[in-house]
């Protein structure tokens, strides 16, 4: 594929992935290690707001929208509630379009369509203004 | 000599994911999978495919054993199932797969119990093939390496 992988390792960037796929879990994370930005990964809604309430922060949270326990709707929700204000992007396969509008208004800042690549991802970075290309 | 079975061994490898692209098999994603392996993860792809496998596998025994019971009328929890399914299945680069899956799970937004279960043989026919294509790959890019490994003894 054309073009240049930034390296954003020099912005400590942090991020957390919300997924409950193991696959897709594997591949985030490795998106996420290709451009420089440290992340954990937790695999529901629960898990996410529970880190959060442990104290951990990040930056970006790539939060899926199908997951069992707490979905990512619920768990946007909740995160907003709780104060948070990191830079959620929601990322899924459904991109029903009542769907979408439920999960943007739960509060996310960004929405792609699975599966992410490396430029799905610096759009992004660059849309929640994490990233600037120069 | 040697040079020439390693140069051989990635004709084939070439020609095989042609061929699996050509056939609709697989798209660009894999090829951002391939993109991610690197020094740090040089298995990346083959660990990968393997959880894909492992998860799709679950999945799809699941799948049969809720649409085998006569009792049967769990249609959600069939399309939570193939959520999972197309999802990881457009992660790796699947398309065939990913295609039939969406339209099994179609079936069982509809209710529909006679095209669920045909939508099961397609899917699990489609998984067959792609896991015996990817067997194929590895043992290729296995014997490439060993061929490569060969001209630079320790």
């Amino acid at each position: 594929m054309a073009g240049e992988v930034p390296n954003l390792e020099a912005s400590k960037l942090t991020a957390l992935v919300v997924d409950d796929n193991f696959v897709n879990q594997s591949v985030h994370h490795k998106l996420l290690d290709r451009l420089g930005i440290k992340n954990d990964v937790v695999s529901n809604g629960q898990e996410a707001v529970d880190v959060h309430c442990s104290g951990r922060n990040y930056d970006l949270i790539l939060m899926d929208m199908d997951m069992p326990i707490m979905n990512g709707i619920q768990a946007t929700r909740r995160l907003r509630e709780m104060g948070i204000e990191s830079k959620i992007a929601g990322v899924t396969t459904r991109a029903e379009e009542e769907e979408v509008k439920e999960f943007m208004e739960a509060g996310l800042n960004d929405f792609q369509e699975k599966p992410l690549t490396i430029s799905k991802l610096v759009s992004i970075l660059h849309n929640l203004e994490l990233y600037v290309q120069t | 000599m040697l040079g020439l079975g390693v140069d051989r061994l990635q004709a084939d490898i070439n020609r095989l994911l042609t061929s699996l692209f050509h056939q609709g098999v697989l798209d660009e994603q894999f090829l951002q999978l391939q993109q991610l392996q690197d020094e740090t993860s040089p298995t990346f792809v083959y660990d990968v495919i393997n959880i894909y496998f492992d998860e799709s596998e679950k999945l799809l025994r699941s799948l049969r054993l809720l649409l085998m019971d006569r009792e049967f009328s769990d249609y959600k929890k069939i399309g939570l199932h193939l959520n999972q399914l197309v999802g990881s299945s457009s992660s790796i680069g699947a398309r065939r797969v990913r295609n039939v899956c969406v339209a099994f799970r179609s079936a069982s937004e509809l209710n529909n119990r006679p095209g669920c279960l045909r939508g099961l043989e397609i899917v699990e026919h489609e998984y067959h093939y792609l896991k015996n294509m990817m067997h194929e790959l590895f043992q290729l890019e296995q014997q490439r390496l060993l061929a490569a490994g060969v001209r630079y003894p320790m």
